[in-house]
C-alpha cells in the first residue's frame, strides 16, 4: 500500500512540476487510444473482474460508456483497480481520466482535491451488518460493538459521528482494503462490518454463510455515489457528466440497447435530438452525433446497467429505490438534451 | 627560552582551500559552488513550480490542514484521542503507535536472535538444528506473508468475548484483545513514584561507584544488600505512610465487549510477534558471525581458565563479538521500524495506516503528507544509527581497540 501511494505522490509531485496543467483529456485520450478508468479492487455491482478478467458494474459501465462514446468500442479501456486511500492522488496524477470508483461525493472533496464530481450513478446510504446469532435488531443496540471499516472513507467518519451522536462506545478497526475488512469481520475480529449499503449487501456475497449475516435496518448517511475528474478540463468534465446525463435520458425515453436503431429512425423531435439525426450536440461535446446511440448500444439504458449490476438481474437485487427515475419515484434525472 | 614548539600560525585560507576544493585550489571552490547553486535552483524550480500548478488546479496545499479535525477515531491510542481532535494530534498518535511497535518488537528480536543464535553454535545436535530450522524458515518467507498469518491465526484460535479465556478472573483472552486489570493512581501514587525513581537513580550510581572502585583499586563492594532496600524498601516504606499507590479497575463482560481494564489488541500482538521473529532470524545470523569472528583460542582460554561454557561466552567471547554485531544489527533495528509500516495490512493504527492513509485519504493532502511521514521515518531510524553508534563505540573504546 505504501509503495503505490508513494509511486503515485511522486507521479504527482512530478506531474505537477510540468510547465502547463495537462488540460485536453480528451485529446490525450484519443492519441492514447485507451480511456483510463480508475475502479475499486472489487466491490461486486460496482467495479470486480469476473474470473476472465473482465470487469463488470456500474462504475465500469460509466467509463464503458464513455469509451463509448469516444471510440465507438466500448472494450477501449484500461481500468486501474484502486484502494479507498489511493484513489485521489490518482486522479490528480493522471494516472486515470475517470475515476468511477463508489465515491461519495462531499463538499470537501469538491473543493480540496483539484477533481469535481460529475453526477450520481448511485444514490446509496451508509449501513451496518451484523452476524444473525448476535440477536441484535437496530443499530441503537450497538454500544461497545467492534466495528471493522475500511480506511479513508467516509463510512469511517460517519462512524465516528453515528455513535458520537447516540452516546455510544465503539472500537474501530480500520483496514486498507475492502477484502482485507472483510475477512477481519468474518474472522470475528469485530461483532459489526460497516459500509455503504449497497456494498453491504455485494460484501455478503463473498461470505462463506452469508444467510447467516443481516444487514440492520438503519440508514446513517446519505452516499451519493459519481465519478470524479480533474479540475480545469471543463469540456472533459462536461463529457462525462453528460454520459450519465445520456443514459439516463435513453431511459426516460424508451430507448434500449435493443431498440435503439428503431428509435433513431422515428420521426419524434425529442428522440431526434438526443440519438443524433438532428442537431449537433455529440459535436458540441467534442464527440459524434451519434454519441448516445453508441453509448446506449454499448452499455444499455440507466436502468439497463442497474438492473443488470445490481439490480432483480443481478444476485444482489437490490431495489431501485432512490435510483428510480424522477417520474418513477426515484431522484436519477437528467437535465435535458436540447 | 621556553622549550615548547611555535605553534604554526593559522591559515584559513589555506584550510578552506583544502577542505573545499581538493587538489585543484581556488578553481575546485568555483566549481563547488556552481554546483551548488544549480542544486539550489533546481530544488527552488520544483518546489515553486508544485506551488503553482497545485493553486491553478484548487488543490489545497500547505499544512494548514494539521489544524483541522480528524472526524474518526483510532482503536490504539498511548494519548488521549477522540475523533474531534485535529490531524496533528493523529499524525502524533500514530507515530507514537509506531514507535511502541517498534521498541517493543526491537526488544523481542534481540532477545530471540540470541538465544536462536547460541542454539546454532551450541554442541548439542538436537539444538543446533532447531536453531537452523528457525533461521532458514522464518528468514526465506515474505515478512508480509508472515504478519498475515499471525494475524489470522491469533484471531481464529480465540474466541470471542462472551466466551473468552479467563486468567484467574482478572484477565481475559479473547478475539478483541488481552484484558487486564488498570492501576488507577491513588493518593500515594506521587511519593511512590519519586521514591521508585530515587531508588533506581541511586542504585545506578552505588553500581557505577563500585565499578570505579573495583577497576581502580581492585577492591570488591557488596552493593547488593543497599540495592535490595533502595529497591524495594524504599517504595514500601511510602506506601506504609501514603497508603496504597494505585487500586486495580478489573475488566467486566457488558454487551459486546469487555468494559474497564487495559487492552492489548490483537493486532498489535500479531505485528510484534511478527516483526520480532522474522528480524530475529537476520539476528541470530549476525550474532552467530559475530562470535565465530573471535578466534576459538579465546574460548579454549577460557575453558583452561576453569571457566564454564556460558561464562566464557558472556565475559570473554561476547563482548569481542559486539564489534562486529553493531553495525549489522543496527540495520536489523532500522528494518524492523521500517517493517512496521506493513501494519496497515492487518489494522494495526501506525503512522502510515492512520496518517499516511486516512488522513491522506480524507484531506488529499498526498504531498505534505508523504514528505512529512518520511521525514519522521528518516529521523527515527538516524537517531537508531546515532545511538547504535555511540553504543558501538563504547564497545570498541572498553576494548583498547
Amino acid at each position: 500500500m505504501k509503495r503505490v501511494t508513494l509511486a503515485l505522490t511522486l507521479a504527482l509531485a512530478a506531474g505537477l512540476s510540468a510547465e502547463a496543467a495537462d488540460a485536453q483529456t480528451l485529446k490525450t485520450v484519443k492519441d492514447r487510444g485507451t480511456l483510463s478508468c480508475g475502479v475499486s479492487q472489487g466491490l461486486p455491482g460496482f467495479s470486480s473482474p469476473d474470473d476472465k478478467g473482465n470487469w463488470t458494474g456500474i462504475d465500469v459501465d460509466l467509463c464503458r460508456a464513455v469509451a463509448a462514446a469516444i471510440f465507438n468500442d466500448p472494450t477501449k479501456i484500461k481500468f486501474v483497480p484502486l484502494s479507498a486511500k489511493d484513489r485521489f492522488t490518482a486522479l490528480q496524477s493522471g494516472e486515470v481520466d475517470v475515476l468511477s470508483r463508489n465515491t461519495t461525493w462531499t463538499i470537501s472533496r469538491d473543493t480540496s482535491l483539484g477533481a469535481n464530481f460529475t453526477g450520481v450513478t448511485y444514490y446509496d446510504g451508509q449501513g451496518f451488518m451484523v452476524k444473525k446469532s448476535l440477536k441484535v435488531n437496530s443499530a441503537l443496540e450497538l454500544n461497545s460493538a467492534s466495528v471493522c471499516v475500511q480506511t479513508g472513507t467516509t463510512t469511517e467518519q460517519n462512524l465516528a459521528d453515528y455513535f458520537k451522536a447516540n452516546n455510544m462506545k465503539y472500537e474501530v478497526i480500520a483496514f486498507a482494503t475492502n477484502d482485507e475488512t472483510v475477512k477481519a469481520y468474518e474472522a470475528g475480529r469485530c461483532d459489526v462490518f460497516t459500509t455503504d449499503q449497497s456494498g453491504l449487501y455485494a460484501n455478503r456475497l463473498k461470505l462463506a454463510n452469508p444467510n447467516d449475516h443481516m444487514v440492520l435496518p438503519e440508514i446513517i448517511s446519505k452516499e451519493p455515489l459519481g465519478p470524479m475528474v480533474r479540475h480545469g478540463d471543463d469540456q472533459w468534465f462536461d463529457i462525462v457528466k453528460w454520459t450519465l446525463f445520456a443514459l439516463v435520458t435513453a431511459e426516460e425515453l424508451g430507448v434500449t440497447s435493443k431498440n435503439v436503431d428503431e428509435k433513431a429512425k422515428l420521426e419524434n423531435p425529442e428522440l431526434k435530438r438526443v440519438l443524433g439525426t438532428d442537431g449537433n450536440f455529440g459535436e458540441q461535446l467534442g464527440l459524434t452525433k451519434d454519441w448516445v446511440v453508441r453509448i446506449v448500444k454499448a452499455t444499455g439504458n440507466y436502468g439497463e446497467v442497474f438492473d443488470r449490476n445490481v439490480g432483480a438481474g443481478s444476485p444482489l437485487a437490490i431495489n431501485r429505490g432512490l435510483n428510480n427515475l424522477w417520474n418513477k419515484g426515484g431522484l436519477q434525472y437528467a437535465p435535458p438534451i436540447r | 627560552m621556553s622549550t615548547e614548539a611555535r605553534k604554526p600560525p593559522p591559515q584559513i585560507a589555506l584550510k578552506i582551500r583544502r577542505a573545499l576544493g581538493g587538489k585543484s585550489g581556488w578553481n575546485g571552490i568555483v566549481v563547488q559552488f556552481a554546483f551548488a547553486a544549480i542544486l539550489g535552483w533546481i530544488a527552488y524550480e520544483i518546489v515553486s513550480n508544485t506551488r503553482a500548478n497545485l493553486e491553478n488546479q484548487h488543490i489545497a496545499a500547505g499544512f494548514g490542514f494539521l489544524r483541522n479535525n480528524a472526524g474518526f477515531d483510532v482503536n490504539q491510542t498511548l494519548i488521549s484521542y477522540t475523533g474531534s481532535d485535529t490531524f496533528l494530534r493523529v499524525f502524533v498518535v500514530g507515530l507514537l503507535n509506531t514507535l511502541v511497535v517498534s521498541v517493543v518488537g526491537i526488544f523481542f528480536a534481540t532477545v530471540i536472535g540470541f538465544i536462536v543464535a547460541l542454539c546454532r553454535l551450541s554442541p548439542n545436535w538436537l539444538l543446533s538444528r532447531v536453531g537452523e530450522i528457525y533461521v532458514e524458515i522464518i528468514r526465506n518467507l515474505p515478512v508480509l506473508f508472515q504478519i498475515l498469518f499471525w494475524y489470522l491465526a491469533v484471531l481464529a484460535a480465540l474466541p470471542n468475548p462472551r466466551q473468552s479465556i479467563s486468567l484467574l478472573g482478572i484477565a481475559f483472552i479473547s478475539n478483541r484483545g488481552l484484558v487486564i486489570p488498570r492501576p488507577i493512581g491513588e493518593s500515594g501514587f506521587e511519593p511512590f513514584l519519586a521514591m521508585l525513581t530515587l531508588g533506581i537513580v541511586a542504585s545506578l550510581a552505588l553500581r557505577f561507584y563500585a565499578r570505579r572502585a573495583l577497576f581502580e583499586r581492585g577492591q570488591m563492594i557488596r552493593i547488593w544488600p543497599s540495592v535490595l532496600a533502595l529497591l524495594f524498601g524504599l517504595p514500601l516504606a511510602t506506601i506504609l505512610v501514603f497508603g496504597l499507590p494505585f487500586t486495580f479497575e478489573l475488566p467486566q463482560l457488558k454487551g459486546f465487549n469487555f468494559a474497564g481494564g487495559s487492552r492489548i489488541i490483537p493486532e498489535f500482538v500479531a505485528l510484534t510477534v511478527a516483526l520480532s521473529t522474522y528480524t530475529a532470524a537476520f539476528i541470530a545470523e549476525i550474532v552467530r558471525a559475530g562470535i565465530l569472528s573471535v578466534h576459538k583460542g579465546q574460548m579454549e582460554a577460557g575453558s583452561s581458565l576453569g571457566l564454564s561454557r556460558g561464562a566464557t561466552l558472556r565475559l570473554i567471547v561476547v563482548p569481542q563479538a559486539m564489534r562486529v554485531i553493531v553495525p549489522p544489527l543496527t540495520n536489523q533495528y532500522l528494518n524492523l521500524t521500517k517493517n512496521s509500516s506493513l501494519a496497515v495490512a492487518i489494522g494495526y493504527p501506525d503512522l502510515v495506516s492512520v496518517f499516511a492513509g486516512t488522513s491522506l485519504s480524507q484531506t488529499g493532502q498526498a504531498i505534505e503528507i508523504i514528505a512529512m511521514t518520511m521525514g519522521v521515518y528518516l529521523l527515527i531510524s538516524l537517531v537508531t544509527s546515532a545511538v547504535m553508534s555511540v553504543y558501538g563505540w563504547r564497545v570498541s573504546r572498553s576494548l583498547g581497540a
